[in-house]
């Protein structure tokens, strides 16, 4: 990939990663983050890992960020008009901001120098034939039990929702009762 | 290379105007045509020019319907509610227009054509991973309506965002199994290797369309695109009764264009992903390389260069059939109720998309893999 298209993009990445932290307004975060998402997912297809960068736009831009947006929705979160935290506070955090700078500076400025752009990859690097192979046969173990674990939190997520409702009608059913027997 | 580059940029132009010319088609389609389809009184008789009438079909309206319509909406006010977000107002529909108008750039609308002795691929944008392509753009639509019904300060109009967006999210789910198992079936996610892969015969006279191998995705995919494209019979987020325009309830001229444009290029990209799928893309019938060769033993000669016409003229005249038709289900259908469009979404389309997928897979096996 181009220097000049992985400068502009990393540039806007970290431009929205930090429009997500600075704005009020949790929509306008909400698009930022999205705008984050959507830009690493190009930075990953320009680096041959295609299927990884269209994945993360379908998974996460597409369908987890939509139902961020429901939540922010659902929780009636307005723009957010105090002032944040004490004025103490907002020193000490500067301080340490510096800090993880100069941290960052001594030991990511030596290798920023000898970043490459002329990557060459074997040929079919990154397609989904590569990645199906290493997934279904190196991998494998791994992948079947992220699913299976994916699969516990989406019935233990249901059974919870089922749960709450169950009690709910059964105190209603009670209440109705005893209003039957008082009356 | 550079040459490459200067014809798929321009390939890219020519596939997003054909995407909005059959916007601008099903437009009109949809306001002459069904006023015709139901005999309305009024649309069967304002002419200006008469033209239709001259040549004895009904009144086209080529001057009241296709002209001054778009003129009348391009320079109307431009409206923004008060407490409106305005950045987010302004920008939800080219959010929502965007995303559908870069997918048209993928879809193969015909072969290779040979000029001055280059040879060129009729396809914009010829991706190894197109079927993901198609998918994550899709899925970028959702935000236009979902935010503009959130930016716009009205409750119908939040009320038709979320509509949308929980349709289109349990949609693209559907659209997604139903992309699976075609995917399966061709063994590739290139859009232009499923089309070379639906030329030829079986038997020596039946075309190897892909709705013969996998008719049950073609409904689904069909069934999906509709819901995705917020169109008649699920136009839920719209609704004009319940909640009288939805999204769009406090847009005005060009902005409410843009989304009114928006369903109608994504109806013709749902055509165009339907005929790439399921019928056979830019394959003509019996024709070959060399010309046509005709069940019962005739072959009549073609020249290649109008073999490579006669593939984008087969494509194009698919897309428009396909078009009209998803057209005469808008004004056929009544509209669904929200609970009835979940329960065929979530019930109906994604188990039977889950089944297919099943039992494509083996079939696979059984026959010895596609490989």
């Amino acid at each position: 990939m181009s220097p000049v298209l992985f400068w502009f993009l990393a540039t806007l990445s970290i431009v929205a990663a930090l429009g997500v932290v600075v704005q009020r307004n949790p929509v306008h975060c909400l698009l930022a983050l999205v705008l984050t998402l959507i830009s690493i997912a190009v930075l990953f297809i320009g680096q041959d890992a295609v299927v990884v960068g269209f994945l993360q736009v379908i998974v996460y831009a597409g369908a987890i960020m939509v139902l961020f947006l429901f939540v922010i929705w659902l929780l009636n979160l307005r723009v957010e008009t105090a002032s944040t935290g004490r004025l103490a506070i907002k020193f000490l955090g500067a301080i340490g901001v510096a800090a993880l700078l100069a941290e960052l500076e001594s030991f990511a400025m030596p290798a920023r120098l000898q970043v490459k752009f002329s990557t060459t990859h074997a040929a079919g690097y990154g397609s989904i034939e590569a990645l199906s192979q290493a997934l279904f046969s190196q991998y494998l173990i791994a992948f079947e039990v992220t699913s299976v674990l994916l699969l516990v939190a989406v019935v233990g997520a249901v059974a919870l929702a089922r749960r709450s409702t169950a009690v709910e009608v059964q105190e209603r059913a009670e209440q109705l009762a005893r209003a039957e027997k008082a009356a | 290379m550079t040459l490459e580059l200067v014809v798929g940029a321009i390939e890219a132009i020519l596939m997003v105007l054909i995407g909005l010319q059959l916007a601008i088609f099903l437009l009109y389609f949809e306001r002459k045509g069904s006023a015709l389809i139901q005999d309305r009184v009024g649309a069967n008789r304002a002419a200006i020019t008469g033209l239709g009438r001259k040549l004895g079909l009904p009144n086209l309206g080529i001057v009241n319907t296709l002209m001054a319509d778009p003129v009348k909406l391009f320079t109307k006010e431009d409206f923004v509610p008060e407490g409106a977000d305005h950045f987010l107002h302004s920008l939800a529909p080219f959010l929502a227009l965007f995303p559908v108008l870069i997918t048209f750039v993928v879809i193969p609308f015909g072969d290779t054509i040979t000029i001055a002795g280059h040879t060129f691929e009729l396809q914009a944008a010829n991706l190894d991973a197109a079927a993901l392509y198609l998918l994550a753009t899709i899925g970028i639509g959702v935000y236009g309506v979902a935010l503009g019904g959130w930016a716009s300060n009205n409750r119908w109009a939040l009320l038709g965002g979320i509509r949308a967006s929980a349709q289109m999210i349990s949609y693209e789910i559907a659209m997604g199994l139903a992309i699976v198992s075609i995917v399966m079936t061709y063994g590739t996610l290139n859009l232009q290797q499923m089309v070379r892969a639906q030329g030829g015969v079986w038997f020596g006279f039946l075309p190897r369309w892909g709705v013969l191998v996998q008719p049950l995705a073609f409904v689904l995919l069909l069934t999906a695109g509709v819901a995705e494209s917020k169109r008649i019979p699920f136009d839920l987020p719209e609704g004009e009764s319940e909640l009288i325009l939805g999204y769009m309830v406090e847009y005005s001229g060009g902005k409410q264009a843009a989304f009114m444009f928006t369903d109608l290029a994504e109806q013709a990209l749902v055509a165009m992903m339907l005929v790439t799928f399921f019928l056979a893309g830019w394959q003509v019938p019996w024709l070959y390389p060399d010309g046509f060769h005709l069940p019962g033993g005739h072959f009549i000669a073609v020249a290649p260069l109008a073999i490579s016409i006669m593939g984008v003229i087969a494509f194009l005249i698919k897309v428009v059939i396909l078009c009209a038709f998803l057209g005469l289900v808008r004004w056929t259908l009544p509209r669904f109720r929200y609970d009835q469009l979940m329960r065929l979404g979530w019930k109906g389309l994604v188990p039977l998309g889950l089944f297919n997928v099943l039992v494509t897979a083996f079939i696979i096996v059984a026959t010895g893999g596609a490989h």
